[in-house]
């Protein structure tokens, strides 16, 4: 084990072999200059880190419930800021809220809106996984179109979620924040890089950082392909590496030949229906939503402001 | 200081004396003139609290929860939906042992939305493991506040303290008002038995409690509601030596020798004692114990006190929609531990504000004669 890496986040906590998201914590967590205090959401995280009497945490670390890492954080923030004025505290603190995609994109969204809005300084990280996976698999706003899910099954005649994911960088972008960027787990450096950029922008305000945390029980992949599933979302334009700086786009990895949409969808089985010939049509049109989206993104980097 | 204030002012004095580190607010009426007058104070500098203008009250307590947890005094005020919306939290601030004060201008529940006052908010958080308290009138509200915030210091659990919404909090009563510093020593500064923010010692907040701990945890609550009591008591006593107020988790009017008496909470017992007053003038032995503690609910002293009267008529301001009138279901099993058979009846009054006048009380205690009178459990003053 790096001894740096886990001096935060300690071996022995109970995520599924294969996941991700200790190593996104991790680093996260490794690329904070002061001490750092976790605020965490229901999900994976939580209940694979705290199983009383153990902590995987090493930092100081707090759970409210489902809905509420914004507000929560927002208490333990605006805490610090008047007991720092009182004198109470003399250690500058980081503040860095980990949450699933269903406590960001759905039932937390409320309260992640209005923590931005206010202008809390907490770095809110969404490890996306792309559905409810620590109840075992139902669809959220994550999800993407065709994927088939516990509360969405695909069949003979059904070809499982028909929506497309919640733009949610889009709607972070609209609560005016210094910096917000889209990352892959899969792609380390890039995310090390962005937190840092993350943490500097805390002086002025709230960050966020959303990244793909490829589930291997409900996407269905051998462990082994962890880091090759993330990397086909990147190379297919699925989920293209980006950052929001004062409002000004800013591409991180251009694909030079993106690959189709189908390389990445028979990686997993959550997709493996698509992949019948009847459902061709699907595809093409899964494709087609990635080609619009990856345009529109190209002409808003163009933009500066 | 004689001061002529609202309920809503009053609170909002009490918590400029208070000064509390975080107060994360939500408006909603009739709570919303506590918010807005504290708010004023911080305007001109008269408290340096950070206000926390959240999006709801759900993220409202949220917040308490991440203040309270990180040793900031913390508090907040709510009503009706707004208290209902904050009910899965509120298991979250008690299961956490945090010392949140949180003030309710008591309202009624939606359907059909209605801004006036009743308990059935309160009610709906009566088993969330907070401490409950209901004042009376402007001088309770006020003096409540300050009692709440210590109690829920000294017990580390999370405290309500409610006034009946408009009667009470947008009513103009004299009230006296407690000397700035006095209030500083009483309360005096909050000292966290732990905290988030605490980086030389980090703890887990929050963690997972599967069957072979989650028994536990919550048996560490009961352990600390049987504290409260004991606590009041001494609260109750600094108080009195503070202000001359005496206050007790019941309290008991003209009840030593009555043969009749009314259990109530909240506003209606003022009007209460005035008829109790009326009736002793002209010889009746009645009397009245107002429920000042509703929460943890104070069984033993309350069948002691009425042990030997033999008619009583418990008032609740509130519905048991699938089940007894509240106080009333509380009532019969503080009796029942005690094996007493007194007669005892129920009657509903003053849902969604409607008013609840003397001469009804009048006739309760008059009805109380006759043997009729005990035959319908539950009656509804309309």
């Amino acid at each position: 084990m790096n001894e740096q890496l886990t001096k935060n986040f300690y071996p022995g906590h109970a995520t599924c072999a294969g996941c991700g998201i200790p190593a996104i914590v991790r680093h996260v967590l490794d690329e904070a200059d002061d001490s750092v205090v976790v605020i965490n959401a229901t999900g994976c995280l939580e209940v694979t880190s705290t199983l009383y009497p153990y902590t995987a945490w090493k930092v100081p670390y707090i759970h409210n419930a489902f809905e509420n890492a914004g507000a929560t954080a927002s208490g333990v923030e605006t805490a610090y800021r008047i007991l720092k004025k009182k004198k109470k505290i003399d250690k500058d603190i980081k503040f860095v809220i980990f949450a699933g995609d269903g406590g960001t994109y759905d039932i937390g969204l409320q309260s992640l809106s209005g923590m931005l809005e206010r202008g809390h300084k907490v770095l809110y990280v969404n490890y996306d996984n792309e559905g409810y996976m620590n109840t075992g698999g139902q669809r959220s706003g994550a999800t993407p179109y065709g994927a088939n899910m516990t509360t969405t099954p695909a069949s003979e005649t059904d070809i499982g979620n028909k929506t497309f994911r919640k733009d949610l960088m889009e709607i972070v972008k609209g609560h005016h924040l210094e910096y917000l960027a889209q990352a892959n787990v899969a792609y380390i450096e890039d995310l090390r890089k962005k937190t840092k950029k993350a943490f500097q922008a805390l002086e002025k305000g709230p960050a966020f950082l959303l990244v793909l945390q490829p589930c291997t029980n409900v996407w269905k992949f051998p462990t082994s392909d962890y880091v090759k599933v993330g990397k086909l979302a990147t190379e297919t334009n699925f989920w293209p590496l980006y950052e929001i700086e004062k409002d000004n786009y800013k591409i991180n990895l251009k694909i030079e030949n993106p690959k189709p949409i189908e390389e990445y969808l028979k990686t997993q089985r959550r997709f493996k229906h698509l992949l019948r010939p009847e459902n061709q049509e699907v595809v093409n049109y899964i494709q087609e939503n990635i080609n619009q989206r990856w345009n529109k993104l190209l002409k808003k980097a163009e933009c500066q402001f | 200081m004689k001061r002529a204030l609202t309920g809503g002012a009053a609170m909002a004095e009490a918590l400029r004396q208070i000064n509390p580190d975080v107060m994360p607010v939500y408006p909603i009426t009739p709570q919303t003139p506590i918010i807005e007058t504290f708010a004023k104070f911080k305007a001109s500098q008269k408290v340096d609290t950070e206000i926390i203008t959240v999006e709801s009250e759900h993220s409202a307590i949220s917040a308490c929860v991440g203040s309270s947890a990180s040793g900031a005094r913390t508090i907040t005020a709510t009503s009706s939906q707004g208290l209902a919306l904050m009910n899965e939290i509120l298991y979250i601030a008690s299961g956490m042992h945090l010392p949140i004060l949180m003030l309710v201008s008591a309202r009624a529940l939606s359907a059909p939305i209605n801004i006036h006052g009743d308990h059935s908010d309160m009610m709906g958080a009566r088993d969330t493991g907070w401490i409950q308290i209901f004042s009376e009138n402007v001088q309770e509200a006020y003096d409540n506040t300050l009692i709440g915030l210590k109690l829920a210091e000294k017990t580390s659990l999370p405290v309500m303290v409610a006034m009946d919404g408009f009667i009470t909090s947008h009513s103009v009563e004299v009230l006296e008002t407690i000397k700035d510093e006095i209030v500083k020593k009483f309360i005096g500064d909050y000292k966290p038995k732990q905290s988030l923010l605490n980086l030389d010692n980090p703890v887990s907040y929050g963690p997972v409690g599967l069957p072979d701990s989650y028994f536990e945890f919550k048996l560490k609550q009961v352990k600390a509601v049987k504290n409260v009591f004991q606590e009041a008591e001494k609260i109750y006593f600094d108080f009195k030596e503070m202000s001359d107020r005496k206050y007790n988790y019941i309290e008991t009017y003209k009840i030593r020798d009555a043969e009749k008496a009314i259990i109530a909470m909240g506003s209606v017992a003022g009007t209460i004692k005035d008829v109790v007053d009326n009736l002793r003038q002209k010889g009746e032995k009645v009397g009245l114990v107002k429920i000042e503690m509703f929460r943890p609910f104070p069984y033993k002293k309350i069948a002691n006190v009425l042990s030997g009267v033999k008619k009583i008529a418990v008032l609740d301001r509130s519905l048991g929609l699938t089940s007894l009138p509240p106080l009333y279901g509380d009532i019969l099993n503080a009796f029942y531990r005690e094996k007493l058979n007194n007669s005892i009846k129920s009657y509903v009054y003053g849902l969604g504000g409607r008013d609840i006048y003397r001469k009804q009380i009048e006739e309760i205690f008059e009805k109380m004669d006759q043997e009729i009178f005990f035959k319908k459990e539950v009656e509804y003053i309309q």
